[in-house]
């Protein structure tokens, strides 16, 4: 669980929270998109292009010839015993790589998005909450949230629960500004929220998710306008990792020149 | 017997020490009771086994009973509706009420006809969760008071639990907690993290802390510090300054 303490704009949170997406893309894994800011087709279609090497390209294109010439089956006269071998081997380069390079300049390929299968979770458009998890002591739209994860984690056989399934893949969630005014919850506005525990809970409980599930998860989160610092100390102990990302843009030390090569820095 | 040993950790990671205190109470034969709120039972398992223990053997024969809350709360939360005369454990995050989790804990090492282990212990990993999940600090702490009536008094067992805290923390409920139990504890291990920072041959401080101003009136507590290394199957103390890559 990678938990990301927004920068003042949420311009660098943001394009962390895209190249998320787009390594998944990539890698095939599953997405699962919530958001309560903006749609997530829309956060999907701003995606950034993949540097794909010249290497990696001419292989798809020789896959690609090498499928249309199957016809064509020479008989092979000495070397019979390895007729009956596959004809091409899987391209092992993709996988020996970790990670890939984005140019942020352009916007990945409609087709390369189609490529994987998506969920997405827009608080607006979703049903109101069940009377069950009036139990959960919760704030509705988190606790919708999670239901929505776990259904999806249930359903599509992350939690191993389907065995059946021959091909296990990884789902890659990612939650947008988790925590703003836009989700129902007042820890953003006062210092002494409604229900403090809501956010803290929340994470709990998809700490719980992911932990029997292959997944991993990203949460962009506007905590320069938490003011209830506890909070903020307990999210920490909840989380795996925690990266705070803190931009230059509008503080003094934008125009100081020491940091003049920089956009900002990031806390880990 | 009957000790409360309060685990401390203060910017690092305290864990390695429930990891020790688990597999050192079940190779010595104990009956041992892991509320495990933080993570899953595979992780504990790893780590056990690296030290030479296995969870999944201690589960079977009935000396280890595990409480693994991220699975139970799932359960709760997403499951079938509970039987009523079972209530779940982690009720609290509905209820704010903890009674159910101490009476898991109390049926858990109350020993039954049949069994012969030495002495029952009760481990918490770790207390600071219970109160991001909702409970009040003071019904934290009334759970505590409850456990050790029934594990320490009772059953002449001990209890080991671990906390979080930090220096200027604003978490104040949570140093309300860790205060409390600082003043009711008869061994206090207190794992720092070093105040210049991150160093790869010193991973952090150690303050062991043995009140014997609880035994005797006019006593003073003794207090020694080591700093550790931690590696693979075990951690390695020394006086401060004196690492082996100083040395």
């Amino acid at each position: 669980l990678v938990f990301t303490e927004e920068d003042k704009y949420g311009l660098y949170s943001n394009l962390l929270f895209k190249y998320f997406l787009a390594e998944g893309i990539v890698c095939g894994h599953e997405l699962f998109v919530a958001s309560a800011k903006e749609h997530p087709d829309n956060i999907l279609k701003e995606l950034p292009a993949p540097l794909l090497d010249d290497a990696h390209g001419k292989e798809l294109g020789d896959e690609a010839a090498a499928l249309k010439s199957e016809d064509f089956q020479d008989s092979m006269k000495i070397a019979w015993r390895y007729q009956n071998l596959p004809k091409m081997e899987a391209s092992p380069t993709t996988y020996t790589k970790f990670g890939h390079y984005y140019d942020i300049s352009k916007k990945m390929s409609p087709e390369l998005c189609q490529s994987v299968k998506w969920h997405s979770f827009y608080l607006h458009e979703e049903l109101p909450f069940e009377p069950k998890m009036k139990t959960w002591n919760m704030n509705s739209g988190y606790a919708r949230l999670l239901q929505s994860i776990q259904r999806i984690i249930s359903q599509e056989g992350f939690d191993g629960s389907d065995p059946q399934k021959k091909q296990r893949n990884v789902l890659r969630i990612g939650i947008q500004s988790l925590g703003s005014v836009l989700w129902g919850d007042d820890v953003c506005c006062s210092d002494a929220p409604e229900d403090p525990h809501s956010l803290t809970k929340f994470l709990y409980v998809l700490r719980g998710l992911l932990r029997k599930s292959l997944s991993a998860c990203i949460i962009t989160v506007p905590a320069h306008l938490i003011q209830n610092k506890a909070i903020m100390e307990r999210v920490t102990n909840l989380s795996d990792s925690v990266v705070g990302l803190e931009s230059f843009i509008g503080s003094e030390r934008e125009t100081n020149p020491l940091y003049k090569d920089y956009h900002g820095k990031f806390h880990l | 017997q009957g000790q409360f040993t309060l685990l401390r950790d203060t910017r690092t990671d305290g864990s390695f020490l429930v990891h020790h205190f688990l597999s050192f109470y079940l190779r010595a034969g104990c009956k041992v009771c892991f509320v495990a709120l933080l993570q899953s039972f595979s992780h504990y398992n790893i780590v056990a086994q690296k030290l030479g223990v296995s969870l999944a053997a201690a589960k079977e024969r009935g000396q280890l009973v595990f409480l693994e809350g991220l699975k139970s709360c799932l359960d709760l939360l997403f499951g079938e509706e509970e039987q009523p005369g079972q209530p779940s454990p982690l009720q609290f995050l509905s209820t704010r009420d903890l009674r159910a989790l101490f009476e898991f804990v109390r049926v858990s090492l109350t020993p039954t006809e049949q069994e012969a282990w030495r002495g029952p212990v009760l481990l918490l990993d770790d207390l600071s969760v219970l109160l991001s999940l909702g409970a009040a600090p003071v019904a934290v702490l009334d759970f505590i008071h409850y456990c050790r009536v029934s594990v320490c008094c009772q059953l002449k067992g001990n209890i080991v639990v671990l906390v979080h805290s930090n220096e200027d923390s604003e978490d104040e409920e949570n140093e309300l907690v860790v205060n409390s139990l600082c003043h009711h504890s008869d061994l206090i291990l207190w794992a720092e993290g070093l105040a210049t920072g991150f160093c790869k041959d010193v991973h952090g401080q150690m303050k062991i802390i043995k009140r014997l101003s609880l035994q005797q009136a006019a006593e003073q507590d003794l207090v020694q510090i080591y700093q550790y290394k931690i590696q693979d199957r075990n951690v390695t103390f020394f006086a401060r300054g004196l690492s082996a890559a100083v040395l």
